[in-house]
C-alpha cells in the first residue's frame, strides 16, 4: 500500500468521525497552543528586559559601595560611604580600559512648577552620565564640566517630569524648585521607558552631582559609580583595573574583603534573562504537560477505533494486509491526528499570544523554534501515542478479528 | 512433493488448540487433494472441524503437524507476512457475512486487495470495474453496502475475490445469510467461475447448495469422511428457471 493511498484511507476514517477526531485533536490544539503561546510570553519578556538593560548603555561597568563590617556584624551593600569624587578622578584618569565615568548619587525630593508639584528621584551626576547611558536630549541642552566644578544650580529633566510639571509648555529655561531649592531648567531627556525592574526611568531629574552633594544633601561620598569600558572585550580588564586602583586608594589589605562591588552590565542582564528563562521553561513545561495529555487522548481513542474496527481489520488481514501495513494505517491516521492538531495549534498559538500582547500589553516574540518545537513535539506525541494502538491492530489474529462481533 | 496440477495438497494435517487446559483436537489428520479447475464443496455438521480446514487452506492459521502445498508452494511454516502475501496472491475469500467495508463504494471494495500490491491506480480500477461487471454489477460501482442487497452483497465479494487471479476461491457458508433464490443467484456465479477454469472450494452444512459443486467432501471430528463426486449435478441456471421470478428482491432494494 503506497503512502498517498493510506493517507487518503486514514483522513476517510477520520473523517467518517468528524466530531471525535476533532475533540481527540484539541487536546493536541490546545497543547501546541499553550506551549508557543507560553513560551512567546517568556520569550517576550526575556527580550524586552535585554533590551531594557541595554538601555542603560552598553559596555557599563557599575562599582558599588561594599558592606561595612563592624565587630561581625555586616552591614548591607551601600551603607558604607567610602566613595568619592576622588576615586572617580581616578577612575577616569588612571584606568587605561576605562572611557568614561559617572558619579550617581542619588535622593529623593519634591519638585515645584507653578501650580504643580511632583515627587522623583533627583540624581547627581557629571556630563559624561548621558554617554554611558546613551541618552540623547530631545530639547535644550546638557549642564556642563563647568556646572558640575562650581555645583550650579542646573538641571535636566527626564519626560515623565516634563510631562507632570509643565502640561504642555517648555521646560527649558525656566526655573523649578528643587527641595525648595531654585533650579534652572537646560534639557529635556528623551524618553527611555521602562528599566528592567519595572521603574520609569523617565522619572528623574540630574542635576550636577556637587550640587546635589553639597547643597541638598549634605554630604562629600557617592553612592555609585557608573564606568564604560572603551569596549565589550575590555569590560574584564576595567573591573580588574578599576577593582586594583579602588583596593589601592581604599587601603584594603591583601587579606581583607574589598568595600565596594563591580558589576558589569553583562552580569546584571545575564542573572535577569536567567530568571526569565526559568520561567519561559516553566510555562513551556506546564503547557507541555497538556499535550501530553492531549496524546494520551489520541491513544485512549486510538485504542476505541482499533476495537470498533477489529472486523475492518480482519478483513484486510485476510486479502493480505500484512501486520505492518495494519500498523502503518492506524500510525498514519494518529500522525494525521496529532499533525493537524499541530497545525491549527500553531495557528491557535499564534494568535492568542498576539491577543495577549495586544489585550494585556505583554510584549510576546513568537520564535520560529519554538514553533517548530511544538510542532515537532505534538508529531512525536502521535507516533508515540499512536503506536500502541497501531501495533495492537497488527498483532491480531486475521480469524480471531474477522469473527469478531 | 506436490503433484502436478494439484492446487491444493494437504498430507496428514493436525490442528490441536490449547484452550485453558483442554486440547481440543480439532483436525486430526487430514489429507485432501484439490485439482486445478474443481469444484469442491465441504460438508460437515459444527464442529467437524470444517472451519478449521479451511482456515488452514486459506492460510489464515497453520497446522499443528503436516504439510501443506498451495499451488506447489509449502506454506506449512510460514510466518505471518508470507502467509499475508500468499493469501494477497493466491486466495480469495468469501465469507458468509459478506466482510465488505462499510461506508466504501464497491467499486473501493473491489479494488483493496491490488492496495497491499504493487499496482497502479489505473490498472487497479480497470481490473476492478472489470471483476465487478463479471459479477454483474458493473453499473453499481459508485453504490455502498448498505445501498445493495445481501445477494448483490456477496456478488461484491465475489469480485473482491477475483480481482487478484487466485489460484482458488475459498467460500466459507457464501450462502448462509441468503434466502434461496439469491442463494442460488450466488451459486450460479461459482459455476460460471468455475466453468472458465477458476478453481473454488466451499464450506456448507446445505446439502442442496453442496450439490451445485462437482465433489464433496464431508468432515466428522476432525476427519474427512467421505469424499465423492456428485452424481446428478444441479445447475444453477436451470433452477432459477424453475423458482418464481415475480418477487425480486433484489432489484427492488436496490431501485
Amino acid at each position: 500500500m503506497n503512502v498517498l493511498n493510506i493517507l487518503k484511507v486514514s483522513m476517510r476514517s477520520l473523517g467518517r468521525n468528524k466530531l471525535r477526531s476533532f475533540l481527540t485533536m484539541l487536546g493536541i490544539i490546545i497543547g501546541v497552543g499553550a506551549v508557543i503561546a507560553m513560551m512567546a510570553v517568556g520569550e517576550g519578556a526575556e527580550f524586552s528586559i535585554k533590551q531594557q538593560i541595554a538601555s542603560l548603555g552598553t559596555n557599563v561597568l557599575l562599582i558599588f559601595p561594599g558592606s561595612l563590617n563592624q565587630g561581625g556584624v555586616r552591614t548591607g551593600t551601600g551603607s558604607v560611604t567610602t566613595m568619592n569624587a576622588d576615586d572617580l578622578t581616578a577612575i577616569q584618569t588612571q584606568c587605561p580600559s576605562v572611557q568614561m565615568a559617572a558619579p550617581v548619587i542619588g535622593t529623593g525630593g519634591q519638585l515645584i512648577y507653578g501650580q504643580q508639584n511632583w515627587g522623583t528621584r533627583i540624581t547627581g551626576s557629571n556630563p559624561e552620565y548621558f554617554d554611558i547611558r546613551s541618552w540623547p536630549l530631545s530639547n535644550g541642552q546638557y549642564f556642563t564640566e563647568a556646572d558640575v566644578r562650581s555645583a550650579t544650580k542646573v538641571c535636566v529633566l527626564g519626560q515623565t517630569v516634563v510631562d507632570n510639571l509643565f502640561k504642555g509648555s517648555d521646560p527649558v529655561g525656566t526655573v523649578i524648585r528643587v527641595k525648595s531649592m531654585p533650579f534652572k531648567v537646560v534639557g529635556v531627556l528623551s524618553p527611555k521607558g521602562q528599566s528592567a525592574q519595572g521603574q520609569d526611568q523617565d522619572d528623574i531629574v540630574v542635576a550636577p552631582y556637587t550640587t546635589v552633594q553639597k547643597k541638598m544633601m549634605g554630604v562629600t561620598y557617592l553612592g555609585i559609580i557608573m564606568a564604560s569600558a572603551v569596549s565589550e572585550a575590555a569590560m574584564d580588564d576595567a573591573q580588574n583595573q578599576i577593582t586594583q586602583l579602588i583596593r589601592v586608594r581604599h587601603k584594603i589589605q591583601p587579606w581583607e574583603d574589598n568595600d565596594f562591588t563591580v558589576r558589569s552590565q553583562t552580569e546584571i542582564a545575564n542573572a535577569a534573562s536567567a530568571t526569565t528563562k526559568v520561567l519561559t521553561i516553566l510555562l513551556a513545561s506546564i503547557a507541555s504537560i497538556s499535550l501530553l495529555v492531549g496524546g494520551i487522548g489520541i491513544m485512549n481513542i486510538m485504542l476505541v477505533s482499533v476495537t470498533e474496527r477489529t472486523r475492518e481489520i480482519g478483513i484486510r488481514m485476510s486479502i493480505g494486509a500484512r501486520g505492518r501495513d495494519i500498523l502503518f494505517q492506524f500510525l498514519v491516521e494518529a500522525f494525521v491526528l496529532s499533525m493537524a492538531g499541530g497545525l491549527i495549534g500553531v495557528i491557535l498559538g499564534v494568535g492568542s499570544s498576539n491577543l495577549i500582547s495586544k489585550l494585556a500589553g505583554w510584549p510576546t516574540l513568537v520564535a520560529p523554534t519554538a514553533v517548530g518545537l511544538a510542532f515537532l513535539f505534538a508529531a512525536a506525541v502521535g507516533i508515540f501515542f499512536g503506536f500502541y494502538p497501531a501495533r495492537k491492530a497488527a498483532m491480531l489474529n486475521p480469524i480471531d478479528a474477522l469473527r469478531y462481533e | 512433493m506436490p503433484r502436478d496440477g494439484a492446487i491444493i495438497e494437504i498430507n496428514h494435517v493436525i490442528k490441536t488448540y490449547v484452550m485453558g487446559d483442554v486440547e481440543v483436537h480439532a483436525l486430526r489428520g487430514v489429507s485432501l487433494s484439490v485439482d486445478r479447475g474443481e469444484f469442491v464443496a465441504i460438508m460437515g455438521a459444527s464442529g467437524s472441524g470444517k472451519s478449521t480446514f479451511m482456515n488452514i487452506a486459506g492460510c489464515l492459521d497453520v497446522p499443528t503437524k503436516g504439510d501443506y502445498f498451495l499451488d506447489g508452494v509449502s506454506v506449512a511454516g510460514l510466518d505471518r507476512d508470507k502467509l499475508a502475501r500468499i493469501r494477497n496472491e493466491k486466495i480469495g475469500f468469501v465469507f458468509q457475512g459478506f466482510n465488505l467495508l462499510s461506508r466504501t463504494s464497491a467499486l473501493e471494495n473491489v479494488e483493496l486487495p491490488m492496495f497491499y500490491r504493487s499496482v497502479s491506480n489505473k490498472t487497479r480500477k480497470e481490473k476492478a470495474m472489470e471483476a465487478l461487471r463479471i459479477v454483474g454489477l458493473g453499473d453499481r460501482y459508485e453504490h455502498m453496502p448498505n445501498q445493495l442487497s445481501g445477494g448483490q452483497q456477496q456478488r461484491v465479494a465475489i469480485a473482491r475475490a477475483l480481482v487478484n487471479d487466485p489460484s482458488i476461491i475459498l467460500a466459507d457458508e457464501p450462502t448462509g445469510n441468503l434466502d434461496s433464490r439469491t442463494s442460488v443467484e450466488v451459486m450460479e456465479i461459482f459455476q460460471q467461475l468455475n466453468e472458465k477454469g477458476i478453481t473454488v472450494m466451499l464450506v456448507t452444512h446445505e446439502s442442496d447448495i453442496a450439490e451445485y459443486a462437482k465433489r464433496n467432501v464431508v468432515f466428522k471430528d476432525g476427519r474427512v469422511k467421505k469424499d465423492f463426486a456428485v452424481a446428478n449435478r444441479r445447475v444453477a441456471k436451470e433452477q432459477l428457471e424453475l423458482m418464481p421470478v415475480s418477487v425480486d428482491d433484489d432489484e427492488e432494494q436496490a431501485a
